[in-house]
């Protein structure tokens, strides 16, 4: 049986505590309600992260990264703005589709628990990865002559609380249809609300 | 038998299409009369020479160095000689060609006037243009609107001590324009914490979010070699126009181009991706000592 690296604990123990913390909530979830769903003793698990506060930020750098990287690989492509908005809805609902827990924990204990995340996670510390990207996209959409020029906060709320805001129902079931039915249409009302005019 | 002043190295300054203020700062030089007791002036349009106008347009004599102020314009004529045989015919027997200021050297403010005819010496902007191309490996460009009075001193001092002078890609002395305007400039505090200047003048806060300040993409030595010896645009609260570049000038000096809030331009050589990771992260903090003025924020803590 190949030996698990230190890295790929890592990533288990990074699996195990978005669930957990998405389904259980922050507080009620404990290190070795942790610890036991990854298989380690809780002595072992701090030799991974020293605090479950440590965690919890390492959590928010992870999803922060991973979408960071892939609107990333969307930004690079030679494509329309129009075409990019359309892959990054795609992208978002299919994560939130195929890795609920993602953006479960963003929006249920990230954006709920800001005392966790007041110190060494405030502002842009711990989600820069993304929110750099979606600067990168907004730049490149008003450089090509795209998207009209406007604030970017006001463009980042349009598009981003947008999107939160339907996984949102879609995890409280609220949606009457399947998130990807919705793809088309919300891809649309994002460019014709920032599209050049 | 030659006398010593035959054995100086002789200058001659010649002007296209401008407005004198290359001359003018050369004039601020602290040591100006030092410097020029080691040359001879053949002809200069202000200073004291050795040949009138008249003459130097029969084109009989030869320089050692020959310093062109201006615009080319193809077009132009001095005591009816057109401009493109005088330049032409100094540059050929000269060891040295100095563009001074942005005019000669891309074109600059009155290239802007008339894009279609008139061109640096060398360049057109940044593209290889201009009346001198046989002897581009002679001329040394000079930007700046206008040059830094030590600037050309350095230039002068070189040929004089028979020092090589490096150059770049669009022929300016490396060892003057490798740095940025934005080294040495007072206010580099406000730009690693991202602190913006609100109105123009303020003593405190970064030029380069809101007032259109270009120094962290200008190669000039404003803020390392001051001017007058004492100061520099961005240190009277100014921002820097971006004088010394090849695209000057630009249009809306006073404010800072951006998209959705984002510089369009970002420092030389930094990928615009790393800084906004930079930029928004600093931005994350709140330093109360750099929101007001230093001295109120002195006197209450």
């Amino acid at each position: 049986m190949p030996k698990v690296t230190k890295e790929e604990k890592k990533t288990n123990i990074i699996s195990a505590a978005l669930k957990l913390f998405s389904e259980k909530g922050f507080y009620v979830t404990t290190i070795p309600d942790i610890a036991q769903k990854v298989g380690m003793s809780v002595g072992n698990f701090y030799n991974y992260f020293s605090s479950k506060d440590i965690l919890a930020k390492e959590l928010v750098m992870y999803i922060s990264e991973y979408l960071g990287e892939n609107i990333r690989l969307i930004n690079e492509k030679d494509i329309s703005t129009e075409k990019k908005i359309d892959e990054i809805v795609s992208m978002y609902f299919n994560m939130a589709d195929n890795r609920p827990e993602m953006i479960e924990y963003f929006l249920r204990v990230y954006l709920s628990n800001r005392e966790v995340f007041g110190n060494g996670c405030e502002g842009m510390i711990c989600v820069s990865a993304f929110v750099t990207e979606l600067m990168i996209f907004f730049d490149n959409g008003v450089s090509s002559g795209e998207l009209q020029d406007q604030d970017f906060f006001s463009a980042f709320g349009l598009f981003m609380g947008y999107l939160g805001g339907m996984v949102f129902l879609f995890g409280e079931k609220i949606l009457p249809e399947p998130l990807n039915s919705y793809k088309k249409s919300i891809s649309t009302n994002i460019y014709n609300a920032l599209k050049a005019r | 038998m030659h006398s010593k002043q035959d054995k100086k190295l002789k200058i001659l300054w010649f002007r296209g299409v401008t407005c004198n203020g290359n001359t003018h700062s050369f004039l601020n030089l602290p040591h100006l009369e030092q410097l020029l007791n080691r040359f001879e002036i053949l002809y200069h349009p202000i200073l004291e020479s050795t040949l009138s106008l008249v003459e130097i347009t029969k084109l009989k004599d030869k320089c050692d160095i020959f310093i062109f102020e201006g615009a080319y314009d193809p077009l132009m004529r001095r005591n009816e000689v057109l401009i493109g045989d005088i330049v032409t015919h100094y540059a050929k027997n000269a060891k040295h060609i100095i563009a001074a200021g942005s005019c000669a050297s891309f074109g600059g403010i009155f290239k802007a006037s008339a894009p279609q005819r008139n061109s640096g010496l060398i360049f057109n902007e940044d593209v290889e243009y201009g009346p001198l191309q046989s002897y581009k490996d002679r001329v040394i460009n000079l930007s700046g609107c206008p040059i830094h009075p030590e600037w050309l001193s350095y230039v002068l001092g070189m040929i004089l001590n028979k020092k090589e002078i490096e150059v770049d890609s669009l022929h300016r002395p490396i060892e003057l324009y490798s740095n940025l305007a934005h080294h040495g400039c007072t206010r580099n505090e406000y730009f690693e914490w991202k602190v913006d200047a609100d109105n123009f003048g303020e003593k405190e806060g970064c030029l380069f979010y809101k007032q259109g300040c270009r120094a962290p993409m200008t190669h000039s030595s404003c803020n390392k070699i001051l001017w007058n010896n004492v100061s520099s645009k961005t240190r009277v609260g100014t921002p820097c126009f971006g004088c010394t570049e090849p695209n000057f000038p630009l249009t809306n000096l006073f404010s800072t181009k951006t998209n959705m809030s984002i510089p369009k331009d970002v420092p030389v050589g930094i990928s615009k991706r790393s800084y906004l990771t930079l930029t928004g992260i600093a931005k994350t903090f709140y330093i109360k000592r750099l929101e007001g003025k230093l001295i109120d924020y002195k006197r209450d803590n």
